[in-house]
C-alpha cells in the first residue's frame, strides 16, 4: 500500500449497496455456471475468472498485478434477470409497503402529520437512535391502517407478507370477491423508489446509505476469490466453497430465466424459475432463513453462507475476533508442587523446548547464544530459530549444520531461544474473572507433563488439581517482560482489593504443620532443627538453643522466627485459642495467644489465624504490608517449607479412631437424644390435641414447627458439645478442625454423634407424597424422623430413611451451587461492563469515561482498601503500637492479654486443653 | 392529615441549593460541565423541598461510617 492509500478511520457505517455501487466496484460480469474448462482452466465470466484475484502464490492478479497474499481480491457482479428481494430486509419492506400508498409513494397520513413526525424524527435522530426506531415504528403502526390515501385518494388494499420472501395483495371487495394476489418484486420496487427521502427517513431508513429500492437487488455482488478459495484434498481433488456452490445455484437459475424469458416461455413457468432464483438468493445471504428450508451439499451438510460465516459461537465475531488464538502459548493440567516457590511455575522440558523466547545477540552474551544455537532445537538448553539482522528467519530445524549457523551469528541477530528458568511467564486459568487471574511467574522447568504450582497460589486462580487445565504465555520482548516482572508478579498480589488482607496464605498442611511445629512440647534436636532450617533454605548461623542441659533442645518457635522478618510485632489470638479464659499474664492453657516481637515468635502457635488465606490483620498480613512483598514472598516461601517438611517427618495422617468416642459419653448422648425426641413427642401430641399457645403472629402449625427445630437445633448443639469434648484432642483430624486447615468440629459432631436435621428449601423436609415424605409414615407425622431428623452418625452408618434423607439434602446443595454459580456469574459479568471504564482521576474523583463525575472521593474515603487493613485506612492502635518504646508495648500487650481473658471470664469453665 | 416530612428521614441526607454563582464555582472546581455531573429529578420530594428548578444544582451532605461526612452534587433535570 502507498502512503497515499492511507487514511485515517473516524467512523464506520452500515447500509445497503446501491446497484450503481455494485456495477462500480466490479471488475467482471459473471454469468456463466460453469467455474473451469476441460483443460481445468477458470472460465472468464465464471465464478473463478482470473480477474476475480487470486489466491495461488504462482499467479498474479489479472486486476492489479500483484501476487497471492498482497492482492486482495476483487469483486464482480451478477446481472439478475429479474430483480429479488433481500431476504435480511424482506420484514423491513413489509413494513415500508404497507405504509405507503401505492400510487403515489407517500406515507398514508395527513400532511401536518407527517409534517409533526418529520420535526419530531429530526429532534431524535443522532441523539437518541434507540427512540427514533421507536418513533418509526408508532408511525409504520399507524401507516399500516390506513386504506385510503390522503394525498390522492387511491384505496390501498391491506398487504400480507409471507415468509420468507413473499407478499400478497387482497383484491379488495370482501368475502366471495376477495382474493390475494402476489406481488412480484418488480412491482415493489416501483413502489418503492417513489418514496421521498424525507418520508424514508420516517419509516427508519438512511435513504443516503440505504434506499428502500435498494432492498430489492437486481445486481448482486460476487466475492473475490480469496473469501471463498477452493480446497485441494489429498485425493487431488478440488472441493470448491461452500459460497461458490451456492453462487453456482443462482447463475443456474439466473441462465435458466434468460432463456424462458427470451423463448417467450408462458409466465407461469417464468414464475417458477424466478421463485427459484429467490430461493437460492435467500439461502446464499442466510441458510437458517425461517420459512425456508436449508440449502444442503451433496453430503446432506447445510451449507455455510454469509449470515452462517458471521453468527454464533463459532462465527467471525465470537470466534475469530474476540477469540482470537496466540502463539508462543501452552496449556497442560496443573498438579501441586509444594516445594516450589509461589512466584514459580514448573514447566514441563517438553514445553520449554517449544515456547521461544526471542534474544537480542550482544557483545554480552554471544557465546552464550552461538552455544544455544550449536545445540539446535532438539536439545534442551537450545534454541529454535535466528533471525538476521535483515529481518530474515532460519529455522534451526532444517539446519545441516547448526555449528556453522552458530559462527554466523553476531550483534544485532536475534536468538529465539528455549525457555529457560529464570524467565518470566504469564500465566492464567479461566474463567479469568479478576485481575489475579493472569500472573507473572517464574519458570521452573522440571521433568513430567504437567504445570506445577504451589498450591498456596489455588485461591486467586480458584484452581484445584482434579483435572484443571491452565494456560502459559511467554512475554515476546524486554517490555512486555519487564511488565511481568515488576507488575504481574505473583508477589504483587498477595494482597486482595476486596477485603484487604492475603489473598494467598497458608493452607491445609501448611496450616496443621504450621500448628505442630509451633506446640510448646516440641523441642527439637540440632540434627531435627538443621534438617527443618535446610528445607526452608536457610543458610544463616543456628540460633543459642532453648534449653541447653542436659541437651541441646531448639523450639519450633524459634526455627520459624528465623523466618519472620525483624521489626515484625504482633499480637492476637490463634484460631485454635478456645476462649477458655485461663489466660494468664504470661500462660494461656492452649498457646492460643499470639505474641510476635521483632520477629521473633514469643508465644502462641501458628494457625490459620496467624498466616491462613483470606485472613485479614493477620500475622502474614502484616507481615506482606510492613515488610514489603519480596519478604512476603519469602516467609511464604521458606517458612512454609519448614512446616511442611516438620509435618513430612513427623507423619500427619488421619483415622477413624481418630473421631472413636468412650462407650460412656455414647451412653449419655443416647440417653440425650432419646429424652429431647420424647419431649418434641409430646409437644406434637399437646398440638394435636389443640393445647399449644402459639406466639401473636404465628400460627399454631408454626408454632410447633419452631418448637420442634429449636429443640432439635439445641438437640445436635449439646450433643455435639459434649462429643467434641470427648473426642481424642491430639487426633490429627481435631488439630485439623482446631486449626482451621480442614474441616470443623460441625463435621466431626456429624461423624462421632449425631448427623442432625436435614434441610430442604430453608426448613425441615416436607415434600415427597401428600401429607408425608415416605410411604413408610402416616399422613400428617410430623414427628422428627418423619421430616428428615437424622439421629445416627456417620460413624454408626444412617438407616434408609435418614440415608434418603442426607441425599435429598445433598442433591438441593448441588442443585443450588449450579443455579447461583451461573446467574451470579452473569450478574457479575454485566456489573463489570457496566463499571469497566471507571477510573480514579488526579484530584481524587472517580469518572466515566466520559469525564462524568461518579464520586467525589472514591468510596466516600478515598482509601484503597488493597492498602487498608480489612476497609479500616488506620490502624490506630498498630501505628502507637510502631513508634513505642519496647517496655511500653510489653505493658501494652498484657493489657491487651489481660482485657481478652476479662471477655472470657466467667463465660465457660476452664477445659484443660494439651500440654 | 398532617404531611411527611421528608426532610426529617433518616435515610435522606441533606440537601442544600447552591445559588448560582456558587454552583458555578463548584463545577469550574470539578472540571466539569453541568451534563457531567449525577442527576436528579425536578419532580424529587427533596428537589421540591429545596425548591429546585431544572439546572440548578443541589448540594447533598451525607454522614458516612467511614469518611464522616462526604459530599455530593446533583444536578436538577
Amino acid at each position: 500500500m502507498s502512503v497515499a492509500d492511507r487514511k485515517v478511520v473516524r467512523g464506520i457505517g452500515f447500509g445497503l449497496l446501491s446497484p450503481e455501487k455494485i456495477l462500480r466496484q466490479s471488475v467482471v460480469e459473471i454469468n456463466s455456471p460453469e467455474t473451469y474448462d476441460q483443460d481445468g482452466l477458470p472460465v472468464p465470466g465464471g465464478l473463478m475468472d482470473r480477474r476475480l484475484g487470486t489466491v495461488e502464490p504462482s499467479q498474479r492478479c489479472e486486476t492489479c498485478g500483484a501476487r497471492a497474499g498482497k492482492c486482495p481480491g476483487h469483486f464482480g457482479h451478477i446481472k439478475l434477470e429479474r430483480p429479488v428481494v433481500h431476504p435480511g430486509l424482506a420484514k423491513k419492506v413489509y413494513e415500508t409497503l404497507s405504509s405507503v400508498c401505492k400510487e403515489c409513494g407517500r406515507i398514508k397520513l395527513p400532511e401536518q402529520e407527517i409534517e409533526e413526525y418529520t420535526r419530531q424524527m429530526r429532534e431524535l435522530e443522532g441523539r437518541n437512535p434507540n427512540l427514533a426506531k421507536a418513533l418509526s415504528k408508532a408511525i409504520v403502526k399507524k401507516a399500516s391502517q390506513v386504506t385510503k390515501c390522503p394525498h390522492c385518494g387511491t384505496i390501498n388494499n391491506p398487504i400480507e407478507f409471507e415468509r420468507p420472501t413473499t407478499y400478497f395483495e387482497s383484491s379488495g371487495g370482501k368475502g366471495e370477491g376477495s382474493a390475494l394476489l402476489r406481488i412480484p418484486p418488480t412491482e415493489i420496487r416501483i413502489r418503492l423508489e417513489k418514496i421521498k427521502d424525507e418520508e424514508a427517513r420516517l419509516l427508519g431508513w438512511d435513504p443516503e446509505t440505504a434506499r428502500p429500492e435498494w432492498a430489492i437487488l437486481t445486481y448482486l455482488p460476487v466475492p473475490p476469490i480469496s473469501m471463498r478459495p477452493a480446497i485441494t484434498l489429498e485425493t487431488g481433488l478440488r472441493s470448491e466453497d461452500d459460497l461458490t456452490h451456492k453462487l453456482v445455484d443462482i447463475l443456474r437459475a439466473n441462465e435458466k430465466l434468460h432463456e424462458h424469458i427470451s423463448s417467450g416461455a408462458p409466465q407461469s413457468v417464468i414464475d417458477d424459475v424466478w421463485e427459484l432464483l429467490q430461493y437460492h438468493v435467500t439461502t446464499y445471504f442466510d441458510n437458517e432463513t425461517q420459512g425456508a428450508p436449508s440449502s444442503r451439499h451433496r453430503s446432506g451438510r447445510p451449507l455455510r453462507t454469509l449470515a452462517q460465516r458471521l453468527k454464533g459461537k463459532e462465527g467471525r465475531f465470537r470466534g475469530n475476533l474476540l477469540g482470537k488464538r496466540v502463539d508462543f502459548s501452552a496449556r497442560s493440567v496443573i498438579s501441586p508442587d509444594p516445594w516450589i516457590g509461589i512466584n514459580e511455575v514448573g514447566v514441563p522440558q517438553e514445553i520449554a523446548k517449544v515456547l521461544t523466547v526471542p534474544e537480542p545477540v550482544t557483545n554480552l552474551n554471544l557465546q552464550e547464544m552461538k552455544e544455544l544455537v550449536r545445540r539446535g532445537p532438539k536439545n534442551y538448553p537450545g534454541a529454535n530459530y535466528i533471525v538476521r539482522p535483515n529481518g530474515m528467519m532460519v529455522d534451526l530445524r532444517y539446519a545441516k549444520d547448526t555449528n556453522e549457523i552458530a559462527e554466523e551469528i553476531g550483534v544485532g541477530f536475534v536468538v529465539e531461544r528455549h525457555l529457560r528458568d529464570g524467565d518470566v511467564v504469564l500465566f492464567n486459568r479461566q474463567p479469568s474473572l479478576h485481575r489475579p487471574s493472569i500472573m507473572g511467574h517464574v519458570v521452573r522447568v522440571l521433568p513430567y507433563r504437567t504445570f506445577r504450582l504451589n498450591p498456596a497460589v489455588c485461591p486467586p486462580y480458584n484452581a484445584d488439581f482434579d483435572g484443571d487445565e491452565m494456560n502459559l504465555h511467554v512475554p515476546q520482548g524486554k517490555e512486555a517482560e519487564a511488565e511481568a516482572k515488576e507488575m504481574l508478579l505473583v508477589q504483587n498480589h498477595l494482597l486482595s482489593p476486596r477485603f484487604g488482607g492475603p489473598v494467598m496464605g497458608a493452607l491445609q498442611d501448611f496450616i496443621s504443620g504450621g500448628f505442630m511445629l509451633t506446640r510448646k512440647s516440641v523441642l527439637l534436636e540440632r540434627e531435627e532443627a538443621m534438617d527443618l532450617l535446610y528445607a526452608g533454605g536457610y543458610t544463616g548461623p543456628l540460633p543459642p538453643p532453648a534449653i541447653t542441659s542436659p541437651k541441646e533442645l531448639w523450639t519450633g518457635k524459634q526455627l520459624i522466627s528465623l523466618f519472620i522478618p525483624g521489626g515484625i510485632n504482633f499480637q492476637g489470638r490463634a484460631n485454635s485459642c478456645t476462649g477458655c479464659g485461663g489466660c494468664t499474664l504470661d500462660e494461656c492453657p492452649s498457646d492460643g495467644f499470639v505474641v510476635v516481637k521483632d520477629g521473633e515468635l514469643l508465644m502462641g502457635v501458628l494457625d490459620k489465624k496467624t498466616i491462613g488465606a483470606s485472613v485479614p490483620n493477620s500475622l502474614l498480613h502484616f507481615i506482606i504490608k510492613e515488610a514489603g512483598a519480596d519478604a512476603g514472598r519469602d516467609f511464604m516461601d521458606k517458612a512454609f517449607k519448614v512446616m511442611l517438611r516438620f509435618s513430612e517427618e513427623n507423619g500427619f495422617t488421619v483415622g477413624l479412631r481418630d473421631l472413636e468416642i468412650p462407650p460412656s459419653v455414647r451412653e449419655e448422648i443416647k440417653k440425650r437424644i432419646g429424652s429431647a425426641l420424647a419431649e418434641i413427642d409430646q409437644a406434637i401430641a399437646a398440638y394435636k390435641r389443640g393445647e399449644i399457645m402459639a406466639e401473636p403472629g404465628k400460627t399454631p402449625e408454626e408454632e410447633i414447627e419452631d418448637t420442634i427445630m429449636s429443640k432439635l437445633t439445641k438437640l445436635r448443639d449439646d450433643v455435639g458439645e459434649l462429643a467434641a469434648e470427648n473426642m481424642d484432642h491430639e487426633s490429627h483430624s481435631y488439630v485439623m478442625a482446631l486449626t482451621g486447615a480442614r474441616g470443623s468440629v460441625l463435621n466431626l459432631t456429624q461423624i462421632s454423634a449425631i448427623v442432625g436435621q436435614q434441610s430442604s428449601r430453608g426448613g425441615r423436609i416436607v415434600r415427597g407424597y401428600s401429607d408425608r415424605t415416605l410411604p413408610v409414615f402416616d399422613h400428617g407425622d410430623i414427628s422428627a424422623k418423619g421430616r428428615g431428623f437424622v439421629e445416627s452418625s456417620f460413624y454408626e452408618g444412617l438407616d434408609p430413611i435418614e440415608f434418603f434423607f442426607h441425599a435429598v439434602t445433598g442433591r438441593e446443595g448441588l442443585v443450588d451451587t449450579a443455579v447461583r454459580t451461573s446467574q451470579s456469574g452473569y450478574m457479575q459479568r454485566r456489573l463489570i461492563h457496566a463499571l469497566e471504564d471507571l477510573h480514579v482521576e488526579y484530584d481524587g474523583s472517580v469518572r466515566g469515561a466520559n469525564g462524568e463525575l461518579i464520586e467525589l472521593r472514591y468510596g466516600e474515603d478515598g482509601v484503597d482498601p488493597a492498602k487498608s487493613n480489612h476497609g479500616v485506612a488506620l490502624d490506630i492502635d498498630r501505628i502507637i503500637d510502631m513508634v513505642m518504646k519496647e517496655e511500653d508495648r510489653d505493658a501494652i500487650t498484657c493489657f491487651k492479654r489481660t482485657r481478652c481473658s476479662d471477655r472470657w471470664a466467667g463465660k465457660r469453665g476452664v477445659v484443660s486443653d494439651q500440654a | 392529615m398532617t404531611r411527611l416530612d421528608v426532610s426529617k428521614h433518616v435515610l435522606v441526607s441533606t440537601h442544600v441549593l447552591l445559588q448560582k454563582e456558587e454552583a458555578e464555582r463548584v463545577l469550574k472546581e470539578l472540571g466539569v460541565t453541568l451534563d457531567d455531573l449525577p442527576k436528579i429529578s425536578a419532580r424529587d420530594p427533596m428537589a421540591k423541598y429545596v425548591k429546585a428548578k431544572k439546572g440548578d444544582v443541589i448540594k447533598l451532605i451525607r454522614k458516612s461510617p467511614t469518611a464522616g461526612q462526604s459530599l455530593a452534587y446533583r444536578v436538577v433535570v
